[in-house]
């Protein structure tokens, strides 16, 4: 049986007295369409930041199709097909929605630090840009500034740098956070056509999107992995509703 | 529209028209003051300078306040060559380059691990440690008296540097050239596309996977070849190195004279530098005592009303 696409054991991580992640054993297997809900502060998003390499768990292992990849840094677990978004948008702003999504092609065909030829002569990058812009129907505002375009927008153009990176694990970190409910149809569209072999993580706090998307779901609370199954057994898990109306577990 | 698209942004490096103004100007001014080609090739050295400031700052976002660490290390390897009988201009300019470069690729691998108010500290300490070392070693760097006894020979073993100053106008001019070209070749490339993308968001360029900190590396070694050239291009057209070239001083007015102009759009530089070097020689002559105020007013005036330099200004016009 292969690995799954992504694995992390017994990871923690403290911040003094604060723990945002104690001991999570977790897997994502390839092809998943996979969420990781709980309420405010259980640590999703610092999840994402142990597992991209953007912090040091204290203690545990992170598993990229198998290898090991808890001492790499960001750069080459990105190389390996490790990609994330961000809760909040984070692109280049004054730059061009083309111009940012180049960017990422650019580094990902290792030609991001060439010094001689002029990027626009990179011509198989910029059209393969151009060809994810469209797919995400923002062909319009290609040449637009990302600070100009509605949040919505942005919010795709954030999806499209990601799969500009070709990404085999794409850990999608509430993509939907922050669009007008009118917007959030054109998002889950795309996260819905995104192709199949890639192994998709959702990190949400719109319950609506994760039973739409996921078919299988991580309950993370306090650092600690609650339960984890099937939607339909988490909607229906006492623990979860417990969870969510804001009242303990008791141990 | 699609391929229109696409097109236009594979265009973006091609020449304008504009882009030949400022070497326009150059040779006007040339025709129209000959009595101040000096200034003018201090100038010419200057903007090169500038630009360098520019490719760490305006490109990279790296905030220095160490830069004349380069200018002067570029100043005092030609300078102590031409006094030790070694006054041959080219590769004078190149030992320059070089020695300012090596300074800026060492000091950068560890002042470049920091950023922010950190890293700004460090940059202003490398410069100010650089400065101290030229006062100590005065038997080699004549110290506080500065560099005497400089002598920089004909171009090419032909073009003598003359009195009134057409040798180191030109000269200056074709460096600074040079240089443009390539530092604009830079800019256009993916790696100079790259820095724009670590100075606008340093995670997300984390995120797609660039290694930052060497492309960081690359562009602070880069432009501090350019400040050593600019360095020893006024050293040998001026036959002087005093510590000035390495103080605080320098790296602040190069700074300043880059913002008037505007940051990070390559051509800040060729306004900025004029418009300061000019203003500052006329102030001086008209109000010897109190020039230095007029200098600050302009700022001021600048800061209030031109936010992103004189570039920045236009830009705003123009739309």
């Amino acid at each position: 049986m292969s690995p799954p696409a992504l694995e992390t054991r017994g990871l923690r991580k403290s911040f003094g007295a604060l723990t945002v992640a104690n001991g999570i054993d977790f897997r994502l297997e390839r092809g998943a369409r996979h969420a990781l809900i709980g309420p405010n502060g259980a640590g999703k998003t610092s999840f994402v930041e142990l597992v991209t390499g953007a912090l040091r768990p204290n203690a545990g292992d992170i598993l990229l199709d198998g290898a090991e990849v808890t001492a790499l840094p960001q750069a080459p677990r990105v190389k390996r097909g490790l990609v994330r978004t961000f809760q909040i948008t984070a692109l280049f702003r004054r730059l061009s929605v083309l111009e940012n999504v180049t960017l990422a092609i650019c580094e990902r065909q290792g030609v991001g630090g060439g010094l001689f030829r002029p990027s626009g002569r990179y011509r198989a990058a910029i059209e393969e840009a151009f060809a994810l812009i469209e797919r995400l129907g923002l062909a319009d505002d290609a040449l637009r500034p990302v600070n100009t375009l509605a949040y919505g927008r942005q919010r795709l153009t954030e999806i499209a740098v990601s799969l500009g990176l070709a990404p085999k694990v794409l850990l999608l970190d509430e993509p939907a956070a922050g669009v007008p409910s009118s917007e959030t149809g054109t998002i889950i569209e795309v996260i819905e056509e995104l192709p199949p072999d890639i192994a998709l993580l959702i990190i949400e706090h719109d319950m609506d999107l994760v039973f739409r998307l996921a078919r299988h779901i991580t309950v993370l609370v306090q650092g600690s992995v609650l339960v984890e199954g099937p939607p339909e057994a988490i909607g229906a898990d006492p623990r979860v509703r417990q969870v969510y109306l804001g009242e303990r577990v008791p141990a | 529209m699609a391929e229109g698209a696409v097109d236009a942004f594979a265009r973006r490096h091609r020449y304008r028209l504009l882009e030949a103004l400022p070497w326009l100007a150059a040779i006007a001014a040339y025709i129209a003051f000959p009595s101040y080609l000096a200034l003018g090739a201090q100038i010419l050295a200057t903007i090169l300078f500038a630009l360098s400031a520019d490719l760490v700052l305006g490109y990279a976002g790296i905030v220095t306040l160490g830069h004349a660490a380069f200018f002067g290390t570029g100043a005092y390897t030609a300078g102590i060559l031409a006094a030790h009988s070694w006054g041959e201009p080219i590769t004078g300019l190149i030992a320059g380059g070089s020695a300012a470069a090596l300074i800026g690729l060492l000091s950068g691998l560890i002042v470049l691990r920091t950023t922010g108010l950190t890293l700004l500290m460090q940059t202003l300490v490398v410069a100010t440690m650089l400065a101290e070392a030229a006062n100590k070693a005065s038997f080699i760097t004549g110290g506080d008296d500065g560099l005497q006894g400089m002598e920089v020979w004909p171009i090419f073993g032909r073009l003598r540097f003359d009195l009134f100053g057409n040798t180191a106008y030109f000269y200056c001019l074709t460096v600074l050239f040079l240089c443009w070209l390539a530092a604009r070749r830079i800019v256009h490339s993916p790696f100079g596309r790259s820095l724009t993308g670590i100075r606008e968001n340093v995670r997300r360029m984390h995120a797609i996977g660039a290694p930052v900190t060497q492309r960081r590396l690359v562009i602070y070694t880069i432009a501090a070849g350019f400040a050593g050239i600019s360095g020893a291009l006024i050293a040998q057209t001026t036959q002087f190195v005093s510590l000035s070239f390495l103080s605080l001083e320098r790296s602040g007015t190069v700074l300043i004279m880059l913002i008037i102009g505007g940051i990070g759009r390559l051509y800040g530089a060729f306004i900025g530098v004029p418009l300061y070097m000019i203003a500052q020689d006329r102030f001086s002559t008209i109000d010897p005592v109190f020039w230095y105020f007029w200098i600050g007013l302009m700022m001021v005036l600048l800061v209030v009303f031109a936010r992103g330099g004189i570039l920045g200004l236009f830009e705003r016009l123009r739309r």
